[in-house]
């Protein structure tokens, strides 16, 4: 009986101690709710920069400036067999959905005869299964996923990439 | 006298009278004709129907460039002529039928239409040799060392011998594109 008490009496006062622990950590997050914007503590990128620059990830960077874009150039040489070919020119508000593909307008194989266009190569009309078909296959439709403009700007991070022997 | 004669024979005074109301009536009716006529030709005038499709110009060079100049949508769907403007308007007015029969009052049905709507525009400007571009971009005023190898190619050759014109090329150069498949050129 007397044991039991005492164990009782313990098990309270701990409880109180771990509540009097926990109150201050309670009434802080309180306060931050009310503040209105969900500013966290555990967001940190310690010290580390990213290609965000040391911008914490609950914060929004002022947005760069476009690159100026090439108007018009002859094709870019290739760094590594099989690498997409890049684009050598402009391409704003050429549409490119489910409705219309402005590349394929000169690049297809129809088209790119006249227009003297880099022809699409004929792997854009295989199925994932190898086999040949008519038309530019839905996989290989969306030109963007794979070629894109350049801009003449500092490299991001600094390298030593060398296109392969057989290329340079 | 009677009602016969003051009717053949008018006092100097009401003649004058006449002419001038007749006169200054004339401007009246001109002016209010034309403003009337100039306020359907605004941007807020067809968004009030069209919206959605107004929205589209907004990502477009024609609305958004450098050099602070913008196309709104009468300068490319109205003729400037005066006469081909009040045709155009006129024709234009069977659209208050379709608007309240409600033939387009869904982005569904406005999906499934826009390819006729935009087959019709585009036949329209081959018909009269792309006008409305031309009223600002003008062949004659192009300078080839200020555009790029493939505008020099298309434009000295097709355009400058006439077998082409603007909208042959030029499609969606304000609007997102309907299904193009089948479209001379495309795909």
């Amino acid at each position: 009986m007397n044991s039991k008490n005492s164990v009782n009496r313990f098990m309270a006062g701990l409880l109180i101690v771990v509540a009097c622990l926990l109150l201050p950590t309670v009434q802080g997050q309180q306060a931050d709710s009310g503040s209105g914007m969900a500013k966290t503590d555990n967001v940190t990128n310690g010290g580390q920069a990213s290609l965000r620059g040391l911008t914490e990830l609950d914060e929004t960077r002022e947005a760069d400036l476009f690159k100026p874009v090439p108007r018009d150039r002859r094709p870019y040489k290739s760094d590594y067999v099989y690498q997409p070919p890049l684009i050598p020119h402009k391409i704003r508000d050429y549409e490119l959905s489910a409705n219309a593909n402005k590349c394929l307008t000169c690049h297809s194989f129809k088209n790119a005869v006249d227009s003297g266009a880099t022809k699409i190569s004929v792997t854009h009309y295989e199925s994932r299964q190898g086999q040949i078909l008519s038309d530019v296959s839905p996989r290989r439709y969306f030109c963007l996923q794979c070629h894109v403009v350049q801009t003449d700007t500092r490299e991001l991070i600094s390298n030593n990439f060398k296109p392969v022997d057989s290329l340079q | 006298m009677t009602f016969w004669s003051r009717l053949s024979r008018p006092s100097k005074a009401s003649a004058g009278v006449l002419l001038g109301l007749g006169f200054v009536g004339g401007i009246l009716f001109w002016g209010a004709f034309n403003t009337g006529m100039e306020a359907t030709n605004t941007e807020a005038f067809c968004s009030s129907c069209h919206a959605p499709i107004v929205a589209e110009i907004r990502e477009t060079i024609h609305y958004s460039n450098r050099s602070g100049v913008r196309a709104i949508c009468s300068d490319c769907h109205v003729p400037h002529a005066w006469t081909d403007k009040l045709v155009r308007k006129v024709q234009a007015s069977k659209e208050l039928v379709a608007f309240a029969l409600g033939t387009i009052n869904t982005p569904e049905k406005f999906r499934a239409r826009r390819g006729h709507l935009a087959h019709r525009e585009w036949q329209r400007m081959k018909n009269n040799d792309s006008q409305e571009c031309r009223n600002c971009h003008n062949f004659d005023f192009m300078d080839f060392s200020e555009q790029g190898r493939r505008s020099i190619t298309q434009h000295s050759t097709a355009l400058a011998s006439g077998d082409k014109t603007c909208v042959d090329c030029h499609k969606g150069v304000a609007h997102r594109l309907p299904n193009m498949s089948g479209v001379e050129g495309w795909q």
